[in-house]
């Protein structure tokens, strides 16, 4: 490991005038922030899919678990060895690991964030889903569905992760500033399954009146689905994220619908525009890769259906 | 805490008023408590359905418990029990849902493999003289890696194998008693702590468990094949995490295989809020019951009045070292 950092300290300065050339082959390496969850394996699909279409070569890694920040950060000192063309990187902690991305960026190798941002302007630029708005959009939905008055909850999956502030605040201040009959009782978190079930029917027991429950990512969806079978309850409830138990329960009418991420988007974005950037074009500081609303109107819809896992 | 607390387990004395038996019975006292603290500052928490979805919320943990009990009243520790439980969930999976086989071969399947990975950890502890501690810590992360690997790093479905939901959230009790929807889930962790209960206390396991666990070299000079019942203690709440598999993966409809993580720790304040004493030699199963029901009991009741999450954490951590301290009180006036 130190002979490679080393071996990379001593090659950076050649690197930073090799590095633009596509007459070698283009090796980006992807570094997301795991690879077991599904998510990340979409966005690995997206981005195998543009490297077949930008003739690049691409690998794709991440830590065991989103709390693994010194990992991550190994893997990216090993990547940066490897004197790549170009790096995608989706940082664990927006701020810890700007010291290492600056190794990378004084080597000259282009950088582009993904997923979460990084708190400096070393990434040419970000591929990301906009979480406040796209839970703005989810709030929009119960709004809707309850006929914009009632107590509502949320079931967030952490209270510290960018995502996971991003949902919970995006969710919340979308009623408050909108829909002035709907009151927030409640908000709690778990990001397992099985707690966040649990967690669900002791709010349904605490607010008879609920009218409806957001669930702020994947595993929290599946405890809403679990709670609301298991209770009988009639909430309005609203996912995150999909996987098989959500797209089961949207079909069987125990969601009313989820918001999706397009992770497949993101993952092409990553490297279409890494290639972008060894031609010399110029990249928005940050790229929105959008979101959708699906339920069981649309979750056939092929745009739809392609972002979707199971 | 005193040293003399830690290593110097007595074997339990005859006799009614044991320390156990004492630990028990405040425990009992504090959930009881707990249940008409609520009733009367929570509103709705006093109903019916709220007790079943206690009762419900208790299963796995109170299931985990009770195997990480007999490991340390044998003077062991088991941190793999949360990740053996999903691992042993993924093998129900792979035999039912990948190979398409019949409910008692899938349940077999969860079983056995969490006696093997729990008997592999004893035989690493009895053999290769790795401390409990490191052994099972080593279990833990070879249990949720495998489980990653076996399962694809996806969730396994249990779709075509609708009979999958009468191990957990089906209520069987229904059809003899209708109106009274107990899970079946409920009834196999009360199965379990009964079973466990009796080898505990009526076989030539049990006692070595305990003698294991009181003074091991003693049990050695005596004649006992320490190494073997060391395995087979280990491989038996193993086999226990299985049962726990079986549980959360049917209420769940899946195997999740990032799941897991963190039960072996509210497992292992199950088991010392129910009496269990770390130093081993002493516990009982109904003490770890009622420690998992003393769990969720809060955890519940602190949601439904609508405490934070933060604090509803505080609380638990509070619990647990009042219930370590009841411990060594108690200890010193025997």
């Amino acid at each position: 490991m130190k002979k490679k950092l080393f071996a990379a300290a001593l090659f950076g300065a050649a690197t930073m005038f090799s590095a633009p050339s596509f007459a070698e082959d283009v090796y980006f390496p992807i570094i997301a922030k795991g690879f077991s969850h599904q998510f990340w394996q979409a966005v690995k699909a997206g981005a195998e899919s543009a490297a077949k279409a930008n003739n690049v070569t691409i690998t794709f890694e991440g830590p065991n678990t989103e709390a693994e920040i010194d990992k991550q950060t190994d893997i990216l000192n090993a990547a940066i060895a490897k004197k790549p063309q170009g790096l995608g990187f989706a940082a664990l902690d927006s701020k810890a690991q700007v010291p290492a991305l600056q190794k990378a960026a004084d080597a000259g190798i282009p950088i582009v964030a993904f997923d979460s941002g990084v708190e400096s302007d070393l990434p040419l630029t970000t591929c990301t889903t906009d979480n406040v708005n796209a839970a703005g959009a989810a709030a929009d939905k119960m709004a809707e569905a309850i006929g914009g008055e009632g107590e509502v909850a949320a079931e967030i999956h952490d209270q510290t992760s960018a995502t996971g502030i991003g949902r919970r605040d995006g969710f919340v201040n979308r009623i408050k500033e909108k829909y002035p009959k709907i009151t927030i009782v409640d908000i709690k978190y778990a990001n397992d399954a099985l707690k966040a079930a649990d967690d669900i029917k002791a709010t349904l027991q605490a607010y008879p009146n609920l009218k409806g429950i957001f669930a702020s990512n994947e595993g929290a969806a599946i405890g809403l689905a679990v709670a609301k079978k298991e209770t009988g309850s009639k909430v309005v409830a609203i996912g995150y994220d999909s996987g098989k138990t959500q797209k089961d329960a949207i079909n069987d009418g125990t969601l009313l619908g989820s918001i999706t991420q397009n992770p497949v988007g993101i993952g092409e974005c990553v490297v279409n525009s890494l290639a972008k950037a060894l031609k010399g074009e110029k990249l928005d500081k940050i790229i929105d890769t959008g979101f959708y609303w699906y339920d069981k109107s649309n979750m056939a819809d092929p745009k739809v259906a392609a972002v979707l896992y199971d | 805490m005193t040293d003399t607390a830690l290593t110097h387990a007595q074997p339990e004395k005859p006799g009614f008023f044991t320390i156990a038996t004492m630990q028990k019975a405040v425990a009992f006292v504090v959930l009881v408590a707990l249940l008409i603290f609520f009733s009367v500052f929570a509103a709705n928490f006093a109903a019916w359905n709220n007790m079943v979805n206690i009762m419900q919320a208790t299963a796995v943990n109170g299931v985990l418990g009770v195997a990480v009990t007999l490991v340390i009243i044998s003077g062991g520790i088991d941190l793999a029990v949360g990740t053996m439980m999903t691992l042993t969930a993924v093998m129900a999976g792979i035999v039912l849902t990948n190979l398409g086989m019949p409910l008692p071969l899938g349940i077999a399947g969860a079983l056995l493999s969490g006696a093997a990975m729990g008997g592999f950890s004893g035989a690493i502890i009895a053999k290769l003289r790795i401390p409990p501690f490191i052994a099972t810590l080593g279990m833990m992360q070879i249990a949720r890696g495998l489980a990653l690997v076996f399962s694809g790093a996806k969730p396994i479905y249990f779709n075509d194998t609708p009979s999958y939901q009468y191990i957990s959230p089906e209520s069987s009790i229904t059809s003899l008693i209708p109106g009274l929807e107990i899970p079946n889930g409920v009834f196999v962790m009360f199965g379990v702590a009964i079973i466990a209960s009796i080898i505990l206390n009526r076989s030539l396991l049990g006692r070595y468990i305990f003698a294991l666990g009181s003074n091991e070299e003693a049990a050695r000079l005596s004649g006992v094949n320490v190494n073997f019942w060391k395995i087979v203690t280990y491989a038996l709440s193993g086999m226990i995490c299985g049962v726990a598999g079986l549980l959360v993966s049917s209420r769940l409809n899946s195997a999740q295989p990032a799941l897991g993580l963190g039960y072996e720790l509210d497992a292992i304040a199950a088991a010392v809020i129910g009496g269990t004493s770390l130093a081993g030699g002493r516990g009982t199963v109904l003490g770890t019951i009622i420690g998992a029901f003393i769990m969720s009991v809060l955890t519940n009741g602190l949601r439904v009045m609508g405490v934070q999450e933060e604090w509803k954490i505080v609380v638990t951590g509070v619990i647990i070292i009042i219930a370590v301290y009841v411990d060594i009180a108690l200890r010193k006036k025997m």
